[in-house]
């Protein structure tokens, strides 16, 4: 008797995420089929977003959510996999254990701090050297970049620690070089791993919303250049969601909302059902 | 130059290159640790655990307000999330297992672990707060709940799946019956990593913003109505850290300085019980 009502409360608590889940696509669709009947396609193709005129293009914030996300992935990703290989290949057991539970413990602070440094610290550098204002895609795609390091880094070397160490000690038995060994060894045998890695940390940086909120700049406007303030989708969100003041606008808030989360969802899933789980099989 | 001293070279000049960036990546997350830590002990004093929020320019001005709401929603959320997010977890160590729905809900759960936490706060905000008719201290625990299921239900997970077979086979011949089993068997032998799952759960959420924007919103004034906005020390940052007034930018430095050593404590704290649950076995 306690025992089935047990087992139905901890089915019930499991079945409960996957109604959430459903629960919150279905409620960000309802609520931007306003906008997407208004508008249709034109949505996501169009550059002009004029609250006062109930005009609602979603296109630069898509562009600048894509192009702020690919900043900081290019800027992240060489020296996150430097330090993943530093951290599995190169660093003394003593300095391992120390640098990568920091690694770890930066990974833990909040986004909006990484902002706040961004806006008072790294801003005014920009201006310095480009001139301008200082804030903008530039801007946000360091402090995205800064961000999502140490998780990349972290991450990836977890994916490199899966290589057997016989395999390595095989090919230093050959008369291979640290770098034969990482370069021959390790990468090819945890490929999967580490590219899931990568796209996975690119998964959060596309959804990640304070840290590029401070110095993005939120102006509706396709970028002349990466030193323009522009949006992205959640800088958009951020800033605009209280003030919404027809239901037009909202709806086309709840259509952005909408757009990234199938965005990370699309990019989270590459990462783990194809990448991750690949290296797990392998492994 | 000979091949093998090639590679010697191009040894040296790959391996110096990653220990650069390792330096590098160390150099841009000291300046910003070094900055929080300056920043928010200079911003720190008495004034801000006695005092509630006032206009800019107001000497009597502090954070208890904040510091009060952000405990308020934590501890809400904690109260949703954690128990919904063991029982499920349980749910698909102990009677799931590999079943196609477990795996179903494993892999809905990972992916909810990174989805954008704003759109958490969007969703709430339409189920929550329109009905409502006004931002509430419950929409922003709610939002906080459901970003702290996932992580609390993996670990859960995974800590239940580290006790061995051995175990409940031993308590079933007992005559237990299987709730019995879990309770008393199941969760003692896992009471470490679950601690450690819901301290790591707790620091997760309580470094959140994005969901809070539009849920808790947030209030300048000390509160504990938790049918009305709720300040917390997340969106105060934001809000006084883009504010023009100096003085509310410090109050924010001391806000961010005081955030951070609260969620690095939890993990920290997370890691040494682990640590020594594994040491004791």
């Amino acid at each position: 008797m306690i025992d089935k009502i047990f087992f139905n409360f901890t089915r019930l608590s499991a079945l409960l995420i996957l109604v959430i889940v459903a629960w919150i696509f279905v409620v960000l669709f309802n609520h931007s089929l306003e906008a997407m009947n208004t508008f249709g396609l034109d949505f996501i193709t169009r550059d002009e977003w004029a609250p006062n005129l109930d005009k609602f293009g979603a296109y630069a914030a898509i562009l600048g959510s894509i192009i702020s996300t690919t900043l900081a992935m290019l800027l992240a990703v060489p020296i996150a996999v430097g330090v993943a290989i530093f951290l599995s290949e190169i660093a003394h057991d003593k300095i391992k254990g120390f640098f990568g539970v920091s690694v770890e413990l930066l990974a833990a602070i909040p986004s909006v701090i990484y902002g706040m440094w961004g806006l008072f610290y790294f801003v005014p550098i920009i201006r310095d050297i480009f001139g301008g204002l200082g804030i903008g895609l530039l801007a946000a795609g360091i402090v995205l970049a800064i961000m999502i390091l140490p998780f990349m880094a972290a991450v990836t070397r977890d994916a490199m620690n899966t290589t057997p160490d016989i395999l390595k000690e095989s090919a230093y038995a050959l008369g291979g070089t640290q770098w034969d060994v990482i370069k021959d060894i390790i990468i090819p045998y945890a490929k999967a791993g580490i590219i899931g890695s990568l796209i996975l940390a690119l998964g959060r940086a596309i959804g990640e919303t304070m840290a590029v909120t401070f110095v993005m700049g939120n102006v509706h406007h396709v970028p002349g250049s990466i030193l323009d303030p522009t949006t992205s989708i959640p800088v958009t969100l951020a800033n605009e969601f209280t003030e919404a003041d027809s239901s037009l606008y909202f709806s086309s808030l709840f259509g952005l909302a909408l757009t990234l989360l199938i965005m990370s969802f699309v990019v989270i899933a590459v990462a783990k059902f194809y990448f991750l789980r690949k290296a797990r099989r392998a492994s | 130059m000979t091949a093998v001293q090639k590679r010697i070279v191009i040894n040296k000049i790959a391996l110096t290159l990653s220990t650069l960036s390792a330096l590098i990546a160390l150099a841009f997350l000291f300046w910003i640790l070094g900055v929080l830590v300056m920043k928010g002990i200079s911003a720190l004093n008495w004034n801000i655990f006695i005092f509630e929020g006032a206009p800019p320019g107001y000497a009597e001005s502090g954070l208890k307000h904040a510091l009060v709401g952000q405990a308020i929603l934590i501890g809400m959320a904690t109260a949703i999330g954690v128990p919904l997010g063991i029982l499920a977890g349980t749910y698909l160590s102990e009677y799931g297992k590999n079943s196609k729905l477990a795996h179903t809900i494993r892999d809905i759960s990972d992916i909810m672990m990174s989805a954008p936490s704003i759109v958490i706060g969007a969703f709430v905000y339409a189920v929550v707060v329109i009905p409502m008719g006004h931002f509430s201290a419950w929409a922003g625990a709610i939002a906080l709940g459901i970003i702290m299921i996932p992580v609390i239900l993996r670990t859960t997970d995974d800590m239940l799946q580290l006790v061995p077979g051995e175990l409940r086979e031993a308590a079933f011949a007992l005559g237990a019956p299987k709730y019995k089993v879990i309770l008393s068997v199941v969760y003692r032998g896992a009471k470490a990593g679950i601690l450690t799952g819901v301290l790591l759960g707790i620091a997760r959420v309580g470094g959140e913003t994005a969901p809070l924007l539009f849920t808790s919103f947030n209030d300048n004034f000390f509160t504990t109505d938790l049918n009305a906005a709720m300040p917390s020390l997340t969106v105060t940052i934001f809000n006084y850290a883009t504010s023009p007034y100096e003085d509310w930018q410090q109050l924010g430095w001391a806000a961010a300085f005081i955030l951070s050593m609260f969620i690095l404590g939890l993990n920290i704290l997370g890691r040494v019980i682990l640590f020594a649950g594994k040491k004791g076995k």
